[in-house]
């Protein structure tokens, strides 16, 4: 079976909870984990952090190189731009 | 009219790539000289791109916020005395270990990435390189301002630098970096950014930060993820250089294959440590050394490889070894540390009952049948006799420098042992990973700095485990031997207003589910 997961893990504070919740809107196979004081967000193939999405839930602009703040760790490459923030595997 | 924003792909131009000029008066070659001798083909470095395009400008409003950040939960930390809401004072121990093996990690990478960025002949890197040595830096004074609270109220951190130069299972974590470093800038950025934060540093940062918030030490976690942000960033540079060398040129995929071999074996066995903070050293856990194995390597690490399957790289060599010995790896860790307890930095002990049950349920084929007998020999040999300690020096691994303690992967109860000849001079390792590495550059491993040779000629202060300690810069009887005696435990119990009636008295750990 292929395994083509990728993951995020962000702290689990005040600042990183829209955007955890913003994943979860965006990413309906995005299975999320909490251990202490951190959370870690799996999923299929494909993770996408949408700036949208976060200003929403927030009600102010957000760039999203704002994650850097609250970053853990990752897996998968990245395509970054203005408007969201993408982890993939394959091209 | 307005100047147009710039969006993050023209601002990454111009702030990176537009730096970059062609030499005309002097040859590139010789401008950098370190470029080629590798064997890797670089036909055109400006296809290297940061995939975060972090320019200069937002890399420090950033860094300020993190430092900001950090600093302000330092201060709280110390003005609340939050050293004495850690779970137990053992939990301190796996602090100096870190202290004491880590942190000069983070001074050699600062050191590594500014030597390797001056190497480079693309800005993309030269940049990203550059702004990691300044992270490593960061790693490296943050984790010194923090842990100095702990100094206050804890033996064994007053010399950590002293003892990071001369300690016999310090020289595990140097000589790897020490490795690395005297290697080209390839091979240093596969070795560092790609084979050790990339595949391996989630298994020390994520389950051992989270397990120091788990144990109350709000000032670990918080430079740990600190940094562990940064990290993403270094870890994302590691993937980029290993696709960026394998797209260049076709004859680069052997050399970055034979890289990835090596030094996943190297920084995995340097990871051993590690295993048994996890397992032993954490009085509350958040998971087994094999649990985190299983997710981070075997998992994770397996979807990584079956991405870069595309460019003909396979799984690290030995990776099924590494597989193999979870079962035993923390275990055979932390009984050879028990028994050298006299000459380590810090305190060892036998795990208590409900710390054992933990073991058994999280290692049900091997715990209980290979382990726990020998921690209940030691302890009943504690009661009866006094505590033991190994009197004799162990014979150490040419290449990762780890006493040979690792078994054979399919006979928990053989040692395993291989060895080369060399111009005449037999050389011993741990492993077939070890023995390989030997065998590719026996010229570079015949000078390893073997801390037992050194003290057997003489070189480390004399022939005596006292004299050894002394140039150590460790106290007998202070920074070293069992916990249970130890002054660390006899401050606690003051500081925490308990009784200590009972000298047999079972240090009262705390283990979850």
């Amino acid at each position: 079976m292929a395994n083509n997961n990728v993951f995020i893990a962000l702290q689990n504070n005040e600042e990183a909870r829209p955007i955890i919740e913003a994943i979860e809107q965006d990413n309906a196979e995005a299975r999320v984990e909490y251990a202490p004081a951190m959370v870690k967000i799996d999923a299929p193939g494909r993770i996408v952090v949408r700036r949208e999405t976060v200003e929403d839930l927030i009600g102010r602009d957000w760039d999203p190189q704002e994650l850097h703040i609250n970053l853990i760790s990752l897996s998968g490459n990245i395509d970054e731009d203005d408007d969201a923030f993408v982890l993939h595997r394959g091209d | 009219m307005a100047a147009k924003r710039l969006n993050l792909r023209e601002k990454y131009q111009k702030f990176t790539r537009d730096l970059a000029w062609e030499p005309t008066y002097q040859k590139k070659s010789d401008i950098f000289p370190q470029t080629e001798f590798e064997g890797i083909h670089i036909h055109d470095w400006d296809k290297w791109e940061d995939p975060f395009r972090l320019t200069v400008d937002a890399y420090w409003k950033y860094q300020a916020e993190k430092e900001r950040k950090l600093y302000s939960i330092i201060d709280a930390f110390s003005q609340n005395n939050g050293q004495l809401n850690v779970t137990d004072a053992r939990y301190v121990n796996a602090l100096k270990l870190f202290l004491t093996g880590i942190s000069p990690l983070e001074y050699a990478a600062h050191r590594g990435f500014a030597m390797a960025g001056r190497q480079f002949g693309g800005v993309g890197p030269q940049v990203a390189c550059q702004m990691q040595s300044i992270d490593e830096l960061r790693h490296c004074q943050t984790q010194i301002h923090t842990i100095s609270q702990y100094n206050k109220y804890f033996n064994g951190f007053h010399d950590w630098n002293h003892m990071h130069q001369r300690v016999w299972y310090l020289s595990v974590p140097k000589s790897f970096f020490d490795d690395a470093m005297s290697a080209g800038p390839f091979e240093f950025v596969t070795a560092i950014s790609f084979s050790f934060e990339y595949v391996l540093t989630n298994l020390l940062f994520m389950p051992f930060m989270s397990g120091a918030a788990y144990n109350g030490d709000m000032a670990t976690v918080t430079f740990g993820f600190s940094a562990q942000s940064d990290e993403s960033r270094h870890m994302t540079l590691g993937l980029e250089v290993i696709k960026f060398m394998l797209e260049q040129d076709e004859r680069n995929v052997p050399i970055v294959q034979k890289w990835i071999d090596k030094w996943f074996w190297r920084g995995y066995r340097l990871l051993s440590l590690v295993s048994m903070m996890m397992d032993y050293m954490l009085p509350k856990r958040v998971m087994s050394w094999k649990e985190a194995w299983e997710m981070y390597f075997e998992e994770n690490g397996g979807a990584l490889f079956e991405d870069l399957s595309r460019y003909g790289i396979r799984m690290p060599k030995y990776w099924e070894v590494s597989v193999k010995e979870k079962e035993h790896l923390s275990h055979q860790l932390w009984a050879t540390f028990h028994n050298f307890g006299h000459a380590a930095a810090f305190h060892t002990w036998i795990p208590e009952e409900s710390e054992m049950q933990w073991l058994s349920e999280k290692y049900p084929d091997t715990f209980d049948k290979y382990y726990r007998p020998r921690f209940e020999f030691w302890r009943q040999h504690t009661k009866e006799k006094g505590r033991w300690y190994n009197p004799t020096l162990p014979m150490l691994c040419q290449t990762c420098q780890v006493p040979m303690l690792f078994t054979e992967p399919d006979d928990p109860t053989q040692i395993c042992y291989r060895s080369s000849q060399y111009n005449g001079e037999q050389y011993h390792f741990c492993s077939d990973g070890c023995k390989d590495i030997f065998d590719d550059e026996p010229e570079k491993y015949v000078q390893a700095w073997l801390p037992v040779h050194q003290i057997y000629q003489g070189n480390c202060g004399g022939a005596s485990i006292p004299e050894v300690l002394e140039y150590y810069h460790l106290v007998d009887g202070q920074d070293n031997k069992e916990y249970l005696e130890s002054n660390d435990r006899a401050n606690w119990l003051r500081w925490k207003g308990m009784a200590d009636t009972e000298a047999d008295r079972e240090v009262q750990a705390v283990v979850n589910e």
